[in-house]
């Protein structure tokens, strides 16, 4: 297959690109070829993943030429590979042309973006990301992940001279750094004793349960905070808006895809035959996740803090299908977990497809307005035409309206839940309908979040004089939007034909691939396959919604036409008594989430709201001040702060011993240890 | 002649252990630099009665070694040291005698058990060489510890080498040429604790290691 021979050379050409990023940043011939390079790179990528998908399947091989003699390794194309390569190079594509108009929008402006901190780390971090899905064994797979987590924290950094932008990156390198090492110990532990590193060999060596357990339990936390799962997410919402919005949108649409990616080859793949309790730890943490990270980006003030407390959710949604992927599997009815493993899979293509969308367009408005907080934007529908309807789309997929993608992968995520009482075990049964309660609560949860989102920002009259100014961004930019969108839509009316796609990921990870009883219309209809009931019974049609939509959409605006006057009249609106109306007065971000505020997060987010009215007669405006916290921060993470902060106090102190002292601490340690040898022994 | 043998091994290698305890009660200088010197003679025929048992004329070499520096020549310099610079005769002890013996005890019992399981297949020798051999390394160690002197922590360190000694020599086919780097290392050893006592005495008048902990620069905290 000769587009696969043209894989290690793009990645290679990915490092290049970032040395020339690195040699003249400020030029903008130097943006144009980074950008131009990254995307020309990606584009191969996609096409390579493409041509594997659609062929004859199988594995593709090549080794390294570089490299030490007894670490021989290879890049390792196979199904599961080739899925999450195209999303992270389609998002590559899209995320470099916006970046170039972003960062000629930024310098026209004369703020943000510094292209000396961007531009090098850019095409590095797809490399890293892309070398992470091509690993063939631990250590390359390690190199990648290390690469890819450096190289994000360096764009995180990219405007450090904000002080909460330093604190992010500091939070981030944590993290990241926890990430790292729990993965380290874990594919120590599954290597065992043998010590083969090879995906191969950790495939083909037995496991033991105890030691397959330990490793499923350290990939959901390795893996698991670098995707931002509860109550590992805290570094999402402080680093995503923290980094320039082209790659926000690669960190949150695709980079915690890899991190699932790592989640999937391991539980799936590397660790055996799958235990029923490892899908149920997946199913608990990610429906949590969905439930708690949408209700906080209904909090919240700032769009990219909103997009990526959002991503926390779909995080969830994804994990969701994955643990009843595993627990369908471990139960031994592959046809439902291959129902729920291909939803898993759609979810994350969707996702990253319509996230990246909406980071473009929140940089778009931050470019347009300089703006980020809701509550000071507004109204940009007339100032925006042409990005309104693109993030129209995104915020619509997202909330899962038909015939849009998000819709095609949750519909089919809840066909695996509704599964859930054929399971064997009776805690699983009432598990799933837990687990689907909480599905959906998010869902709707979502829809309230999004058209929060898109109503505030977008419709509404200015809010601030920014808003009120704002110009229409480049065609870079739009470009960038409207590939994701249309994709969204193709994929939504056509979900059945990318689930094809998926067909040999499946395979390979659940034993079967996803059978649907449309048969030879499969391309038009998702009709999964499931025991007791025939076609028509749970089947969905995109294509279907899209023309009965537009149909309807024609008929009601003839209706409207033929039956309204058509004499338009302009009047005073009805201003609630108020004689001067300014748009202060309107409904805020605050005011929409007010009513789910006080039912929902009064007790885990602690959301507070105080009210200071002034006296009558005083001329001061009356201000609603609005705290709430994150409950990872309060029952995690702080604690923990506080812990390792106690533990250096106490330990501080054996700075300061005298030589005795510390030959005495050698001699207890080597005496401790001898006795451990001579009692186990 | 095996009979003969084993024992003769046994007591010479339980003697440089006797010494070993022998070290850890003395409280005056004098005695203990003898008390050393003794265990470097109980040494060094334990080294040259495995030389004759195990037909290793090498180790012979290290018997007059070990009897030539350890139990002569140190020793003789240490006592002129301690007359040159007409420091305090007893020795400053961290714990008391009686917990010390105590410890000493436990320590022997630990390397027995750790020694005897872990080499079941080696002939009895070997097995009880090393088990005296690793409890007179750990007497060692718990001497350095408890000495608040510098001379006692030079002899428990040059103990600690006698119990390194007794562990090569009682193994067969050791090489001679680490035998004479340890025996040259207690030599170095020896050669710079010289230089260092001279120096700690120029500035503290004392060999208390008390004086030396207060002026490390960063502050000692109590």
């Amino acid at each position: 297959m000769p587009a696969l021979q043209f894989v290690l050379p793009s990645l290679l050409l990915l490092l290049t690109l970032g040395g020339i990023g690195a040699v003249r940043p400020r030029s903008p011939r130097t943006a144009l070829i980074v950008y131009g390079g990254t995307a020309a790179c990606c584009a191969v990528l996609v096409l390579a993943a493409l041509v594997h998908l659609l062929g004859q399947g199988g594995v593709w091989r090549m080794p390294v030429p570089v490299g030490l003699p007894w670490l021989r390794s290879e890049l390792v194309l196979d199904a599961l590979s080739a899925v999450f390569l195209l999303m992270v190079n389609l998002a590559g594509v899209t995320a470099s042309l916006f970046g170039w108009g972003y960062g000629r929008a930024q310098a026209g402006s004369g703020h943000g973006l510094e292209p000396g901190r961007v531009l090098p780390a850019f095409p590095l971090f797809l490399a890293g990301m892309n070398l992470v899905l091509l690993a063939s064994d631990a250590f390359l797979f390690l190199v990648g992940w290390e690469f890819m987590s450096l190289t994000s924290w360096l764009l995180v950094l990219a405007n450090h001279r904000e002080a909460g932008n330093r604190e992010a990156g500091r939070i981030y390198l944590i993290m990241a750094s926890f990430g790292t090492m729990v993965l380290l110990l874990c594919f120590g532990v599954l290597a065992g004793s043998a010590g083969g590193y090879g995906f191969d060999d950790i495939r083909a060596a037995p496991h033991d349960p105890l030691a397959a357990g330990l490793a499923v339990m350290l990939v959901v936390l390795g893996a698991g905070s670098k995707a931002g799962l509860a109550p590992l997410h805290v570094w999402l919402p402080l680093a995503h808006p923290a980094a320039p919005s082209h790659v926000s949108a690669l960190m949150s649409g695709v980079m915690t895809k890899v991190a699932l990616y790592a989640l999937v080859r391991v539980l799936f793949d590397l660790a055996g035959t799958p235990d029923w309790w490892w899908g149920g730890v997946l199913l608990a943490l990610g429906s949590a996740t969905a439930v708690l990270g949408i209700l906080y980006a209904l909090m919240q003030d700032e769009m990219k803090r909103l997009l990526a407390y959002s991503t926390v959710e779909n995080i969830g949604v994804i994990s969701v299908g994955l643990g009843l992927a595993l627990v369908f599997k471990a139960d031994g009815q592959q046809g439902v977990a291959a129902i729920a493993f291909s939803a898993a899979l759609l979810h994350a293509l969707n996702h990253s497809l319509y996230k990246t969308l909406l980071f473009y367009g929140a940089g778009a408005v931050l470019t347009a307005t300089g703006q980020g907080g809701l509550n000071r934007l507004g109204g940009l529908i007339h100032r925006l035409p042409r990005t309104a309807p693109l993030v129209l789309v995104g915020a619509a997929a997202i909330s899962a309206l038909p015939p849009l993608n998000g819709f095609a992968s949750e519909w089919l995520l809840f066909q695996a839940v509704l599964s859930g009482p054929q399971l064997g075990l009776w805690e699983m049964k009432v598990a799933t309908m837990v687990v689907g309660v909480a599905l959906a609560l998010a869902a709707a949860l979502t829809a309230a979040c999004f058209l929060r989102f898109y109503g505030i920002v977008f419709l509404g009259r200015p809010r601030s004089p920014a808003a009120a100014q704002a110009r229409e961004v480049g065609p870079a930019m739009l470009l960038a939007m409207l590939l994701p969108a249309a994709l969204c839509l193709l994929v939504g009316v056509l979900p059945g034909s990318v689930l094809a796609l998926f067909g040999d990921a499946a395979a390979g990870m659940v034993g079967t691939p996803m059978d649907s009883r449309a048969g030879t219309l499969a391309w038009m209809w998702l009709a999964p396959a499931a025991p007791g009931d025939g076609f028509g019974g749970n089947s969905y049609s995109g294509l279907f919604v899209l023309g009965l939509t537009a149909a309807l959409t024609v008929l009601l605006r003839l209706l409207i036409v033929r039956t309204s006057d058509a004499a338009v009249r302009r009047g005073e609106p009805w201003g609630c008594g108020h004689p001067d109306v300014g748009p202060v007065a309107q409904y805020s971000g605050d005011s929409f989430s007010q009513p789910l505020r006080r039912v929902f997060a009064a007790g885990v987010f602690a959301a507070r709201e105080r009210v200071d009215m002034p006296e009558p007669g005083e001329m001061r405006p009356a201000r609603l001040e609005i705290r709430s916290s994150d409950p990872a921060w309060t029952w995690l993470i702080d604690p923990l702060c506080r812990a390792v902060g106690w533990l250096a106090d106490k330990v501080n102190g054996m700075q300061f011993l005298t030589i005795r002292h510390y030959l005495t601490l050698m001699f207890g340690a080597l005496v401790f240890l001898l006795t451990v040898v001579a009692v186990v022994k | 002649m095996g009979e003969i043998g084993y024992d003769m091994a046994h007591l010479l290698g339980a003697s440089v252990l006797l010494m070993s305890f022998a070290l850890l009660y003395q409280r005056r200088l004098t005695a203990l630099i003898s008390a050393f010197a003794t265990q470097s003679v109980f040494l060094a025929a334990a080294a040259a009665w495995q030389g004759f048992f195990q037909d290793n004329p090498h180790l012979y070499v290290t018997a007059v070694i070990a009897l030539l520096f350890k139990a002569l020549i140190i020793p003789l310099a240490l006592l002129r040291i301690i007359e040159r610079l007409g420091i305090h005769r007893t020795v400053q002890q961290a714990m008391g005698v009686g917990p010390t013996m105590a410890i000493g005890v436990s320590l022997v019992t630990l390397a027995l058990l750790l020694v005897l399981p872990l080499t079941a297949e080696a002939s009895a020798l070997t097995r009880e060489g090393l088990a005296l051999a690793l409890s007179v390394v750990l007497l060692g160690l718990l001497m350095m510890i408890t000495r608040r002197n510098a001379i006692g922590q030079v002899i428990g360190f040059m103990s600690l080498e006698n119990g390194l000694i007794l562990a090569a020599i009682g193994v067969r086919g050791m090489p001679l040429v680490v035998e004479m780097l340890v025996a040259f290392a207690v030599m170095v050893a020896f050669i710079i604790f010289g230089i260092f006592f001279f120096q700690i005495r120029e500035r503290f008048d004392s060999l208390d290691i008390h004086y030396l902990e207060s002026f490390r620069g960063e502050g000692r905290r109590e």
